[in-house]
């Protein structure tokens, strides 16, 4: 059994903006990836993959019963909407970029 | 006994057939529309103060004109928020185009010229996020709205009008609005008012629901070309379908419909709006057969006592400069390019308040977190710059195209000339009491 996985395995993502933080929703494409992603996707660990992208905190909320993670990437978009100069101010592919993590399955 | 309710517009800017096809491929009791983005009402601020007259989502009258004959022969209603700051004027314009058909107007949300009266009062209007004082950016205020929810369209709802034109509501308003008016709903009957709520997000983005931006077998959605926007089976115990018109393309079910669940959402269990506080976290979905989801569940709790104002505001320019360079070294070339554009700068002695670069197919999206790409055939550069002095950031438009004559062997990609420099609208919300706000509904002729 693996240790680890990508995120593209057990989930799938969407994310969105609010001002200058981006929100990204983690689902599990299974039920019993839910369990997983509650142990293993940490905001800790979340930001320490995305790196200096994210200059705040990042918050984690849970949704059970949709077996998925929303996370806020607090000082994620340059500023934000019509400020940011990022090509992606408004962090669609946020979403996608979490999908490259590794996430411990034991 | 359910109601229909389709969002054919998830933006202005949304596909233009999507509202048609939804009356068209279906049955349909409500057809919504959103216009309204945020940076939109500055847009319409600065026409009206050119012109009276506008101040509208002027794409608004000709599509209730080209729709006409089917919303009067099957008593379809329709709801936008495109009044904009003009919602009077877009009226009129409805009116013209459709002369048969009762319009009916929500206003008392733009409080543009309210400002100095709420600071008056003492309501500091402090940033929501940051606590700023308002003083900061007083005199350089675009527009002013309080976002105003559902019962102040299910009261012009219940004029009898076949349209309803509000300004800035809510875009879940749009949708709750109809169950309102349809089924009696309370202003304290929470449950049921987190639900229609909870419909609104899910089709407030259109086909973001029913197939578009889904990442689950995305290559196996059928038909996007013909995607089917979205439509709510409401009910009037507060469960609702989401489903889409038979025959239509795009995919509905519960991976399409939490993907957007969990778009642009905060804290879960306290999703505020002037009507309620909804709770995602009692949402529960279940298969209603194919491209139908039933969702049940929701509970919420009371609305705040305050409103939120969206107010934007002027903030300075930017631009956007592109090259592109192809392999060999492809990379190496648009960093070459960059030092050489920041160096130009810099010899000139303009600052920016921001100067940012990219490296499309390298690391635009994910930045650090993509892995290395060595030997791309070919990489856009991307600068931006962003200040609050307009000629240092018109003189950057100039910087960039030199350099396919002056700069690293083989850049192209110039073809689109000069960038605009775009003022840069900036948002700022506060809160008011709600008491402040007073809104009334009129029917126009």
């Amino acid at each position: 059994m693996k240790r680890t996985m990508h995120l593209s395995e057990i989930a799938h993502t969407r994310s969105g903006d609010k001002g200058d933080t981006a929100n990204v929703g983690v689902i599990a494409l299974l039920p019993e990836h839910y369990p997983i992603l509650v142990r293993g996707l940490t905001p800790e660990r979340v930001k320490a993959f995305l790196g200096d992208r994210v200059k705040g905190e990042v918050e984690r909320f849970e949704l059970p019963n949709l077996g998925a993670l929303n996370f806020l990437l607090h000082g994620a978009l340059g500023g934000g909407g019509t400020v940011s100069l990022r090509t992606d101010a408004q962090g669609k592919t946020y979403g996608a970029a979490l999908l490259r993590m590794e996430i411990h399955v034991d | 006994m359910s109601i229909r309710i389709g969002n054919g517009q998830g933006f202005w800017g949304d596909w233009l057939e999507a509202p048609v096809r939804l009356i068209e491929q279906g049955p349909l009791d409500y057809l919504i529309l959103d216009y309204l983005a945020e940076v939109t009402m500055s847009i319409l601020q600065k026409q009206k103060q050119a012109d009276p007259a506008l101040g509208y989502a002027r794409d608004f009258p000709p599509l209730v004109g080209r729709l006409a004959g089917a919303i009067r022969k099957r008593n379809i209603k329709v709801i936008a928020n495109a009044g904009g700051v003009n919602p009077i004027a877009c009226a009129q314009a409805v009116l013209a185009a459709a002369p048969d058909l009762k319009v009916a107007v929500v206003l008392g949300d733009d409080v543009f010229a309210r400002i100095n009266e709420f600071l008056a009062k003492g309501y500091d209007m402090g940033d929501m996020e940051t606590g700023e004082s308002i003083a900061g950016i007083r005199d350089r205020i675009l527009s002013a709205n309080a976002y105003i929810g559902a019962f102040p369209l299910a009261e012009a709802l219940a004029t009898g009008a076949d349209v309803v034109i509000a300004g800035r509501c809510t875009d879940t308003a749009l949708a709750l609005a109809p169950m309102i008016h349809t089924f009696g709903w309370a202003v304290d009957d929470y449950d049921k008012l987190a639900a229609g709520t909870i419909a609104g997000h899910i089709v407030e983005c259109g086909a973001q629901c029913s197939g578009g931006n889904c990442q689950v077998d995305w290559t196996s959605i059928p038909d996007l070309a013909n995607v089917g926007y979205p439509v709510i089976e409401a009910s009037a115990d507060g469960t609702f379908i989401v489903t889409k018109h038979v025959g239509t393309g795009g995919r509905v079910n519960a991976d399409t419909v939490k993907e957007q669940l969990l778009y642009e959402l905060g804290n879960p269990r306290q999703y505020i709006t002037p009507d309620c506080v909804a709770d995602f976290t009692s949402i529960q979905l279940s298969d209603g057969g194919p491209d139908r989801v039933l969702v049940s569940g929701i509970y919420g709790g009371p609305r705040p006592p305050t409103l939120k104002l969206s107010i934007s505001y002027a903030n300075g320019w930017k631009a956007i400069g592109t090259l592109v360079y192809s392999w060999p070294q492809a990379l190496e070339k648009a960093r070459a390019a960059d030092r050489i554009v920041r160096a130009r700068l810099q010899s000139l002695d303009l600052s920016f308040d921001e100067i940012y670069t990219e490296f499309f197919g390298v690391n635009a999206c994910h930045g650090g977190v993509a892995p290395a790409n060595p030997d791309p055939p070919e990489v856009q550069l991307r600068i931006g710059v962003r200040d609050q002095n307009r000629k240092s950031v018109d003189r950057f438009t100039r910087e960039m195209i030199p350099l396919v004559l002056n700069g690293p062997p083989g850049a192209t990609g110039f073809g689109e000339g000069r960038p605009p420099v775009r003022e840069i609208v900036a948002y700022w919300s506060a809160l008011i009491p709600r008491d402040e706000i007073q809104t009334r509904v009129e029917v126009v002729s």
